[in-house]
């Protein structure tokens, strides 16, 4: 089996992400060949064929041009499997690949069984076995998923060059602001999910974090309401934190969330509802409704 | 302007799930249903341009079985001007070229200015079929847009990235856009809008007649992930609960 593996460029920067493309297609047993729309000077660290179209000429987000790049290389190398992180990049990009070359997509791969690629399905409550019935197939990678090895070596670059002219005008980048609190370097989280139900709840999380002497947070769909400010959001949108305690209050855990928090040393998860993925990742999972025990821990902790 | 706007009805996520007879899929019985979170956001955006440009029509349209005309009456009701609905009692089998296919096969007899879609389903998650639809129409897409505002026949969008970052994109219309959560704020449909649109044209299709490819992708078995967690769980009278907590974190964290 052939692998097309795509690497990402950021702001100027190689992406990670291609380190566990290569370790999906050593799972796999595949051969790989890398594309990239990267600039010479920041290379993957890897062996193997590298085909590169220069970002200075493509520019990092510019879809057609960059499905054009890769359909040339697809001629060029013949895959079986043109594989990407499920990343904004690469399901974005992903399904346009796939639709060219007739290919079934396969989205955020986990795992692979016998042959079958396993994805999840209903905020990773079920896991899906695949199968394409195309010759070739279009991947996205679930973004920590496979975990790379120590990268090392150096590519044997092929340039590339193509006329697409893409439809979209990409003006620039935006930082969204960020505020005074870093909860990267807190101890101590209290994260408030969904859960709280309503804005006047995130008192009941702030006191907590207050009594344990830590930072309180907020999941996406908390900041999205505007419940709390978008520089609390822990999650692969929002910040990636590593606490010593990250009390999981009302979050039911979808995978951008776990991204963010899931480097914390001790996890606590309080729900109401046992099968909620944040208790994969939870070493204590109180079943509990949160308006109700998040006060009577409070006042307990305040009193030790 | 003429603007179409793709929803999904799916389970609350919170559900308890079984899989269905067959291991493909989950069982659709006894589930509480509703619009597709991403979606709404579709909605509410295609209501706001609409709303802005005044002359325009807004058509809302859904594949599934007879239950998600549900969906479609929230969406009339939130502003949207009619309905279509595909009738298909086995679009849960369907995988996301077939659905787009579907769609692109009906959205080709109306030309539509923008259309609007969820980024993803909660259930499926695959994230295919906005830009599936806009490459078979051979229109621009957009993906994982939080920002929106339309120009003189110019959308300036910004997408999601990855930790706190966007990009600005400025595309000519038609376009299509696919929805991330956070776009707007969805506004609740009023009771008198809620009456107004069951005066609203619903019209069904049967999914015969607008599928015309066949799937490319096979769901050989679902299934539920394994508990790896050797995780403790504690439940009870919440005073005890708190006590053992506190004990655990005492013992295995210096936090306390």
């Amino acid at each position: 089996m052939k692998t097309l593996l795509v690497g990402e460029y950021r702001k100027g920067q190689l992406r990670d992400s291609c380190y566990e493309l290569l370790a999906f297609a050593e799972k796999l047993g595949a051969e790989s060949t890398l594309f990239l729309v990267g600039s010479p000077t920041d290379l993957p660290r890897t062996g193997g064929k590298l085909y590169l179209a220069d970002v200075a000429k493509y520019g990092e987000f510019n879809p057609e041009a960059h499905k054009q790049l890769l359909l040339d290389v697809v001629a060029r190398e013949k895959p079986d499997a043109v594989v990407f992180s499920h990343s904004s990049y690469g399901w974005d990009l992903a399904p346009r690949v796939a639709l060219a070359l007739k290919a079934a997509q396969i989205s955020e791969v986990v795992d692979v069984v016998d042959g079958s690629f396993v994805v999840p399905s209903c905020n990773s409550k079920l896991r899906r076995e695949v199968k394409a019935n195309t010759a070739v197939s279009v991947i996205t990678v679930q973004v920590g998923a496979f975990n790379p090895g120590q990268p090392a070596g150096t590519p044997t670059v092929v340039a590339l060059d193509t006329e697409a002219v893409g439809a979209l005008e990409f003006v620039g980048y935006e930082t969204a602001e960020k505020g005074g609190v870093d909860l990267t370097k807190a101890e101590i989280i209290v994260s408030a999910g969904r859960g709280i139900g309503k804005k006047d709840n995130v008192e009941l999380i702030a006191r907590l974090a207050e009594a344990l002497g830590g930072e309180y947070a907020a999941s996406r769909p908390v900041v999205d309401a505007e419940w709390v400010e978008h520089n609390r959001q822990v999650g692969s949108t929002g910040q990636s934190v590593s606490p010593k305690l990250y009390l999981a209050c009302g979050i039911s855990g979808a995978v951008q969330h776990l991204a963010g928090m899931k480097r914390s040393e001790y996890v606590v998860a309080i729900n109401t509802d046992r099968d909620a993925p944040i208790g994969e990742v939870a070493d204590v999972l109180v079943i509990a409704d949160l308006l109700q025990f998040v006060p009577v821990l409070t006042e307990k902790i305040k009193a030790l | 302007m003429k603007i179409l706007v793709c929803i999904k009805q799916v389970p609350d996520m919170e559900s308890k799930f079984r899989i269905n007879g067959a291991g493909t899929w989950y069982d659709e019985s006894d589930l509480a249903w509703r619009i597709n979170e991403y979606d709404e956001y579709a909605v509410e955006q295609g209501v706001r341009l609409k709303e802005q440009v005044g002359e325009a029509e807004m058509v809302v349209l859904s594949i599934g079985p007879d239950r998600v005309k549900e969906v479609i009456k929230k969406a009339l009701a939130m502003g949207g001007d009619r309905g279509v609905h595909v009738k298909d009692d086995a679009a849960f089998a369907k995988d996301s070229f077939e659905i787009a296919s579907i769609v692109a096969e009906y959205a080709q007899k109306e030309s539509f200015d923008v259309i609007f879609t969820g980024m993803q389903s909660q259930d499926r998650a695959s994230a295919q079929v906005g830009v599936f639809l806009a490459e078979m129409l051979g229109l621009p897409s957009v993906t994982t847009i939080v920002d929106f505002s339309y120009a003189d026949g110019t959308v300036t969008a910004s997408r999601e990235l990855e930790g706190g970052l966007k990009a600005v994109v400025k595309v000519a219309t038609p376009a299509l856009f696919t929805c991330q959560l956070g776009l707007n704020t969805p506004r609740y449909p009023t009771l008198p809008n809620i009456m107004k649109a069951k005066k609203k044209e619903l019209l069904t299709v049967e999914v015969a007649e607008l599928l015309k490819v066949d799937e490319r992708l096979e769901t050989s078995r679902v299934y539920f992930p394994e508990r790896k967690g050797g995780g403790l769980v504690l439940e009870g009278d919440v005073g005890e609960v708190a006590d053992r907590l506190i004990a655990i974190l005492k013992e295995k964290t210096t936090v306390l």
